[in-house]
C-alpha cells in the first residue's frame, strides 16, 4: 500500500497537495463562523451530483420536458427524492449565499487585499441566481412557464436591444422547444462551467490571502484538519438534514400541470427569494417598469460591487454595512408585503387550489391505462371533462345556469341590485332566493338599512335551471314538484315560469298528488332512465320493471305525450323530445342547437345555439356534456 | 485498547475528531450520490411484460411458396412515459410452407442486432453488418458465419384467415435464444 502511494506521489505530488489542503493554517484556530464557504461548496457538490443523475432522465422539449419530469417524480423509484434534493438544496444554497455575503460585508472581508475575491463571490451570487431562474422553467409546468415568461419579458424591456435579447434567450419569438434546449444548456452546461471556474478562482484566492480572522483570536493557530474539517462536515450534515427533511415533508419538489399557453395560471409566482423583486415591480406604473426591473436592481448590484472601494473611506465600511441592512430590510419588507397581499387575495387562493387540483388530476390521467400520448400530457387535461367541463360551463353557461348554486368552478356569481323604495334586507334577499344575512355579508354593515338608489351586491340566483344532477331522478323529481317548478332552481327566472309545463305541474299534476305519488315516481324513473347516467346505472338495472311501467304511465295516466314525443315518432309533439332525454347525445344536441325542433324550437328562451352560431366547437360541447353527466376517467382505487 | 488514564490524551481527542470528520464527511458525500444511483438503477427494476400474440397479417398477403416476406409488427408500445397504441415495434419475416403452415423469423440478426435482409437472387438471408448469412429457413448455412445461432423463430397461430405471432425480441450474441426481459 505504502509502495503504491509512494509511486503515485512521485508521479503526481499528491502528498504535498493533500498536505496543503488539510494543513492550511487558521489563525486563532477552528471556528463555527468559518463554515459558510464549505457549506456552500457542499451544496454545489450536491447540485452537481443530483443534477447529473436528473439529466440522465430529463428530456428538454415542449412535448417531453414535463413528461420526463413526471416520470422522474412519479414512476422512477426514488426519483422524487433525487429531484427533491436538487430542488431544496438550490433553495438552501441561496439562503447560505446571502448569509455568506452578509458575513463577508460585516466582517469587512471584502477589503484589501481581498477585493478581487469579493468580486468573484458577487459574480457567483449572480450565476447562482441565474441557474435557479433557468432551472425553474425546465419542468415545463404551468408554474415555471408563466413565472419564466415574466422574467424573459422583463429582459425585453431592456433599453435598445431588449427585443433581440429576449429572442436570443428564448430561442425565437415565443416559448417552445428551443426555449427549453437553450435554458437547459445554460442550466446544465454554461452556468455550471462558469461556476466551477469562479469557485476554483474564489478558493485559490482565498488560500492565497488566507481566512479573514475574527479578532480577537481566542486560541492559538491551528491546522484546517481535523477541527475545522469536522465543523465544516457537521455544517454540511446540518444542510443535508434540512434538505432531506424538506424533501420528505413535501414529498419532493412540486410539479404543476403541464405548461399550457391557453390556460391562465393566476397562481404564478417566482421562487420565494425572487418575491421581493416581483413585489417591487408592482409599484412601477406602466412605462416605468424598467426602473423597477432593471435600473434599480442593477444600481444596487453596482453599490455592492463598489464596496471594496467605498470601504477605503473613513466611514465607508459603516456605509456598506448600513446599505446591506437597508437592502435586506427592504427585500424582507417587500417579501412580507407580497405574502400578505397573496394571503388576503381570495382569487389567488382559488387559483392555487385550482393549480393543485390540476396537478393532481394530470398525474391521475398520466397513470391511467391510456397513459401519456406522444403529443404530450397537456392534451390529457385539455380533453378531460372533469377539468375542462366546469371551466367551459363557467364561461359559457353560468351567466344563466348554475351548477349547485355556483358557476361550475365553485365561485358564486354576484349581481348588482338597485334598491327600490320599500325594499328591506329581507325582501331583497327573498327576491334573489339568497340565504339570510347574505346582503350584509356581501356589502358590509351599510346594507342593513338600504336606501333607494343604492346599489347592492346580491348572490346571483341564476336565470335558468340549476344543472347539477341534470338527467337524474332527483333533478326530475324537483322539476315535477309543484312547489319547485317555478322556483329559482328551475324555471323561476325564465319565460317558462308561467308556461304550459309549469302550469301543468302546478295545476293538473298537483291535483293527482299525493294519490298518484307512486305512479309519478315510476314516470320519473322511466324518463330519467333515458339519460343512461353512469351514477344511476345500478338503479336503472334494478328498476327495469318499474321503468317499463313508467313508460306506459307517462302516456296514459299523465299524458306527457300530449305535448312531448317519447320513444316513437309523434308528428303532433310540439315541445322537447323526451326520447333519450338527458343522454349524452341529447345533451350535446341541445347545447349545439336548442332551437332545433327536437328541443325548444321557436319557443327557445335565450339559450344561444352554441354550435350553430359558432360559439363552441363540438369537442367543447362534448366536454361540457360529459362533465354535467359525471362521465370522466376515475382511477380504479379512488372514487371522486 | 488504551487504559482510562490515557482517555483524555490529545492524540485520543484528535483521533475522535478525525473519525467524526471522516464519518460526517462520508455521510454528506454518500447521500446525494446514493440517491442518484438508486434512481439511475431504475431500469433494472423494470421488466418487460410477457410477450403476447400480435396480429401481423392475413394469409391472403402471403402466397404458399415458402419465400420469406417482410411484415411490420404493430403493437401498443410503452416508451418510458409515452404510450402509443398500435405503432410499428419491429419487423419479422413470414414464410408460408403449406396451405396452413406458416413460420416466423425475427428480422434482427442474433449476432449483433443488425437488420437482416432477404436476398431474392441468392435465396438467403444476409446481414449487412458482419456478413452473417442464413438459409431460407433461418438456419446458419455457412460454418464461417459470425452469428452464434440461426435466426430466431417465434410461435405462429392461425386464427381463421389471420396470422398471429407471439412477437418478442431476443438477446444477441448468445448460442441459445434468450428473450429480452
Amino acid at each position: 500500500m505504502k509502495q503504491l502511494l509512494d509511486w503515485l506521489d512521485s508521479r503526481t505530488g499528491i502528498k504535498r497537495l493533500t498536505h496543503e489542503a488539510l494543513y492550511e493554517n487558521i489563525p486563532g484556530g477552528a471556528r463555527w463562523r468559518y463554515i459558510w464557504g464549505s457549506a456552500l461548496t457542499f451544496c454545489l457538490a450536491v447540485q452537481f451530483i443530483t443534477g447529473i443523475f436528473l439529466w440522465m432522465a430529463y428530456s428538454p422539449s415542449a412535448q417531453t420536458a414535463w413528461e420526463s419530469v413526471y416520470f422522474i417524480q412519479h414512476e422512477m423509484a426514488g426519483g422524487w427524492f433525487l429531484r427533491g434534493l436538487h430542488h431544496f438544496t438550490a433553495q438552501l444554497m441561496t439562503v447560505l449565499l446571502v448569509l455568506h455575503l452578509m458575513q463577508v460585508i460585516i466582517d469587512g472581508a471584502y477589503k484589501a487585499p481581498r477585493e478581487v475575491n469579493y468580486w468573484f463571490g458577487l459574480a457567483l451570487l449572480g450565476l447562482t441566481l441565474a441557474i435557479s431562474l433557468t432551472g425553474y422553467l425546465l419542468p415545463w409546468d404551468q408554474k415555471g412557464y408563466w413565472a419564466s415568461k415574466v422574467a424573459t419579458n422583463i429582459a425585453a424591456i431592456t433599453p435598445v436591444f431588449g427585443e433581440q435579447i429576449q429572442k436570443l434567450i428564448i430561442g425565437g419569438s415565443d416559448y417552445g422547444h428551443h426555449t427549453l434546449t437553450r435554458f437547459f444548456a445554460l442550466h446544465a452546461g454554461v452556468l455550471p462551467g462558469a461556476i466551477i471556474l469562479l469557485v476554483v478562482g474564489h478558493i485559490a484566492l482565498f488560500r492565497k490571502h488566507g481566512i479573514t480572522p475574527k479578532q480577537p483570536l481566542r486560541k492559538p493557530d491551528a491546522a484546517f484538519w481535523p477541527d475545522q474539517v469536522l465543523m465544516d462536515a457537521v455544517a454540511s450534515l446540518a444542510v443535508l438534514a434540512t434538505v432531506v427533511f424538506l424533501t420528505v415533508k413535501f414529498r419532493g419538489a412540486e410539479l404543476a400541470a403541464p405548461a399550457d399557453p391557453s390556460e391562465p395560471y393566476s397562481a404564478a409566482r417566482p421562487e420565494w427569494y425572487f418575491l421581493f423583486l416581483f413585489q417591487f415591480l408592482k409599484y412601477f406604473p406602466g412605462g416605468t417598469e424598467v426602473w423597477g426591473a432593471i435600473v434599480i436592481p442593477s444600481l444596487a448590484m453596482l453599490v455592492l460591487a463598489a464596496m471594496p472601494l467605498v470601504g477605503k473611506w473613513k466611514l465607508g465600511h459603516r456605509f456598506n454595512v448600513a446599505f446591506l441592512f437597508a437592502v435586506m430590510l427592504g427585500a424582507g419588507l417587500l417579501t412580507w408585503q407580497a405574502k400578505k397581499q397573496d394571503g388576503a387575495d381570495k382569487a389567488f387562493h382559488l387559483a392555487v387550489q385550482q393549480a393543485h387540483q390540476d396537478a393532481e388530476r394530470v398525474v391521475e390521467l398520466a397513470k391511467a391505462p391510456t397513459g401519456i400520448p406522444a403529443t404530450g400530457a397537456v392534451n390529457l387535461l385539455r380533453n378531460d371533462p372533469f377539468t375542462r367541463g366546469p371551466r367551459l360551463f363557467a364561461r359559457h353557461c353560468s351567466s344563466c345556469h348554475q351548477f349547485d348554486g355556483h358557476d361550475g368552478t365553485g365561485v358564486a356569481r354576484v349581481l348588482e341590485h338597485e334598491v327600490q323604495a320599500g325594499d328591506t334586507v329581507a325582501s331583497i334577499e327573498a327576491k334573489y332566493g339568497a340565504p339570510a344575512g347574505d346582503l350584509v355579508r356581501l356589502n358590509g354593515a351599510d346594507a342593513a338599512s338600504p336606501k333607494p338608489g343604492q346599489k347592492l351586491l346580491v348572490t346571483d340566483p341564476g336565470s335558468a335551471p340549476d344543472l347539477k344532477g341534470f338527467g337524474s331522478r332527483e333533478w326530475l323529481a324537483g322539476m315535477l314538484d309543484p312547489k319547485l317548478v317555478s322556483s329559482d332552481r328551475y324555471y323561476g327566472w325564465t319565460k317558462f315560469k308561467d308556461g304550459k309545463m309549469a302550469k301543468w305541474v302546478k295545476e293538473k299534476l298537483a291535483k293527482k298528488l299525493p294519490a298518484k305519488q307512486a305512479e309519478l315516481e315510476k314516470v320519473i324513473a322511466a324518463v330519467s332512465a333515458e339519460s343512461e347516467l353512469l351514477s344511476q346505472k345500478a338503479a336503472d338495472v334494478r328498476d327495469r320493471a318499474i321503468i317499463g311501467q313508467g313508460r306506459e304511465l307517462l302516456r296514459d295516466e299523465f299524458g306527457c305525450t300530449d305535448c312531448h314525443q317519447f320513444r316513437k315518432p309523434d308528428p303532433d309533439a310540439n315541445t322537447v323530445d323526451l326520447t333519450g332525454w338527458g343522454s349524452r347525445e341529447w345533451l350535446i344536441g341541445v347545447i349545439a342547437d336548442p332551437a332545433h325542433e327536437r328541443f325548444y324550437g321557436k319557443k327557445n328562451d335565450r339559450m344561444p345555439r352554441f354550435e350553430k352560431d359558432g360559439v363552441l366547437k363540438r369537442e367543447e360541447i362534448e366536454l361540457i356534456a360529459d362533465w354535467l353527466r359525471g362521465e370522466w376517467y376515475r382511477p380504479e382505487t379512488a372514487s371522486r | 485498547m488504551s487504559s482510562p488514564d490515557h482517555s483524555d490524551s490529545p492524540s485520543r481527542r484528535s483521533f475522535v475528531k478525525e473519525a467524526a470528520a471522516v464519518v460526517a464527511g462520508g455521510i454528506v458525500a454518500l447521500v446525494p450520490a446514493a440517491a442518484g444511483l438508486f434512481a439511475w438503477l431504475d431500469p433494472l427494476r423494470r421488466k418487460q411484460g410477457a410477450a403476447g400474440f400480435v396480429k401481423v397479417g392475413t394469409l391472403d398477403a402471403l402466397p404458399a411458396d415458402s419465400i420469406p416476406r417482410k411484415f411490420a409488427v404493430l403493437a401498443d408500445h410503452v416508451d418510458a412515459w409515452t404510450k402509443s397504441p398500435q405503432v410499428p415495434v419491429g419487423a419479422i419475416y413470414l414464410r408460408r410452407l403449406k396451405d396452413r403452415e406458416v413460420v416466423a423469423l425475427h428480422s434482427i440478426c442474433p449476432h449483433a442486432g443488425c437488420f437482416v435482409d432477404y436476398r431474392d437472387t441468392a435465396k438467403d438471408f444476409f446481414c449487412p453488418c458482419h456478413n452473417s448469412t442464413f438459409a431460407q429457413d433461418g438456419s446458419i448455412n455457412d460454418p464461417k458465419s459470425p452469428s452464434p445461432r440461426g435466426m430466431d423463430t417465434m410461435e405462429v397461430e392461425l386464427r381463421g384467415n389471420e396470422i398471429w405471432v407471439r412477437f418478442q425480441n431476443f438477446a444477441a450474441g448468445h448460442k441459445e435464444k434468450r428473450p429480452v426481459a
